[in-house]
């Protein structure tokens, strides 16, 4: 089976500061892969790459099959991304943020809305769809952001720390819903973060480490590698740091 | 992708832009105030110490403000090239950029994309300050209303990239003010906005040369000789050549293989 996602041998630096070094690992649709990482481990530097912001100086980066650089618009095609940073229009509406995204993705205008009515019903945004985003909360923004993403039906999804900022209750419900679309849709997720109680045992996760994968595997093979007895001492023992 | 996906999304990205205008109305009236503020108070004080000689496209003497209301659409024109392309890498508008780029089209289409939304939002504007400037005398031809249209889109597109092209290419340009420093009252002053060139050539040839080597001096006489149905061949062909070139040089510097993004990394 092609992988939704690809990265061999990665390494990219800025001037003089290596920010991420020989990365490799791959996620396979219907896997939910957790990129685990302090800041600065080189988390926003991957997801910058994978979306084709900027160019990786060595290794490849491919989305089921398609090089991002040089094959970039069938891979961005594939790929949904909810960024780390806020990236709605605040004044415009929930359904006008929505259809420019459809708009970049050149959508049929009966195809844009059919997708928008979809996302909007399945993230229980429905009577929001007129607001303002700035009137939404830091979760519901959230959940536009989520629903954006889904609009051109990508079979990866990228997401960028993206539960930064919310409660409990928004952060469990993104959790859950991005869980149940890798189940229903086969979608390939990659979900980076630093907090632990973001994986569970059937995610795999990848420890990014001062931009190197210190390991790669399901939550328990990671524990079983380190010989620790939780996910927790595992991450300590690989990266010297509390997580 | 088929042309449509193409037409679509050039479409949403002028929508958006439309949309985002029609929501800032205090951009809009700062934008309309700046030149209203030049025309009513610096032109009234100015009328009878600056006298002008009949110049082309002019055929008759005429008063101050109407000598210098072309160079107020182009200043129109210029802030609003700049605020919106420049607006596109400061960090709270970074997102915006990153939302566009991850778009499966090529990038020098969206970009141009944008810079052809950029251009248009400032054609209301424009016309707006020639609707309250007939009121002060400035009352140029009719058909000059419907000429200037094309030489207000190109000479804002023109602005457009040179702002997208210098936010690209110049690290240190990451504030308003050092914009408004270093690029636009430099262009705007030595330029024929203000004063006609002959008059510069009076007090210096070297001062003469670097407004007829400004782009926006070019910009400003495009539309002073299209709203008097006239055409001026060189600023025709140097506005065309500078859109061009700004616009390689924008693209250039959004290339993800060389520009700005790649020496400053994106996100971390």
């Amino acid at each position: 089976m092609t992988p939704a996602l690809q990265i061999t041998g990665l390494s990219h630096s800025f001037g003089d500061r290596k920010a991420l070094d020989q990365v490799e690992f791959s996620v396979k649709p219907g896997d939910f892969t957790v990129l685990l990482g302090l800041n600065g481990a080189g988390k926003s530097t991957l997801f910058a790459l994978a979306t084709h912001l900027y160019h990786n100086r060595s290794g490849s980066i491919s989305v089921f099959g398609h090089d991002i650089r040089h094959q970039s618009s069938p891979a961005l095609r594939r790929m949904g991304v909810v960024f780390q940073q806020p990236t709605l229009d605040l004044d415009l509406s929930v359904e006008q943020n929505l259809s420019y995204h459809c708009a970049l993705h050149g959508m049929a205008r009966g195809l844009s809305k059919q997708r928008i009515e979809t996302e909007l019903e399945r993230l229980q945004l429905a009577d929001r769809r007129h607001d303002k985003v700035r009137l939404l909360s830091g979760g519901l923004r959230r959940r536009v952001e989520l629903a954006r993403a889904l609009l051109h039906e990508p079979q990866l999804l990228l997401l960028d720390e993206p539960t930064v900022g919310l409660d409990i209750a928004s952060r469990g419900f993104l959790l859950d819903h991005v869980r149940a679309l890798c189940a229903e849709r086969d979608l390939a997720v990659l979900w980076a973060t630093h907090l632990i109680d973001e994986t569970d045992d059937k995610a795999r996760i990848v420890v990014l480490h001062k931009g190197r994968v210190r390991a790669h595997g399901t939550v328990p093979e990671v524990i079983a590698g380190t010989k620790a007895d939780s996910l927790q001492a595992a991450f300590q023992t690989l990266t010297g740091e509390a997580p | 992708m088929s042309a449509a996906a193409y037409l679509r999304c050039c479409l949403g990205i002028l929508s958006r832009e439309f949309l985002r205008f029609l929501n800032q109305r205090s951009r809009f009236i700062s934008a309309l105030v700046r030149p209203l503020v030049w025309l009513i108070l610096f032109a009234s004080g100015f009328r009878f110490v600056l006298g002008v000689s009949i110049i082309p496209p002019y055929e008759t003497y005429i008063p101050y403000q109407v000598y210098i209301a072309p160079g107020l659409l182009a200043m129109i024109q210029l802030f609003n090239g700049m605020q919106s392309s420049l607006s596109m890498v400061y960090d709270r508008e970074m997102g915006n950029m990153r939302t566009l780029l991850i778009s499966p089209l090529p990038r020098w289409f969206l970009l141009t994309s944008k810079l052809l939304a950029g251009a248009l939002i400032s054609v209301p504007l424009a016309y707006a300050f020639l609707a309250v400037a007939w009121f002060w005398d400035v009352e140029p031809p009719y058909w000059g209303y419907l000429a200037v249209l094309p030489a207000l889109l190109l000479s804002g597109l023109m602005l457009g990239a040179l702002g997208l092209a210098l936010s690209s290419l110049i690290r240190q340009l990451e504030n308003f003010a050092g914009v408004m420093n270093f690029v636009i009252f430099p262009m705007f002053f030595a330029s024929s906005a203000l004063y006609p060139l002959w008059r510069v050539k009076e007090g210096g040839l070297a001062l003469w040369y670097v407004c007829q080597a400004n782009p926006f001096t070019h910009a400003v006489e495009l539309i002073r000789f299209a709203l008097y149905l006239k055409l001026d061949g060189v600023s025709l062909a140097v506005v065309a050549g500078s859109t061009i070139l700004f616009l390689a040089l924008a693209i250039l510097g959004y290339d993800p293989g060389r520009g700005m993004l790649a020496r400053k990394g994106g996100g971390e």
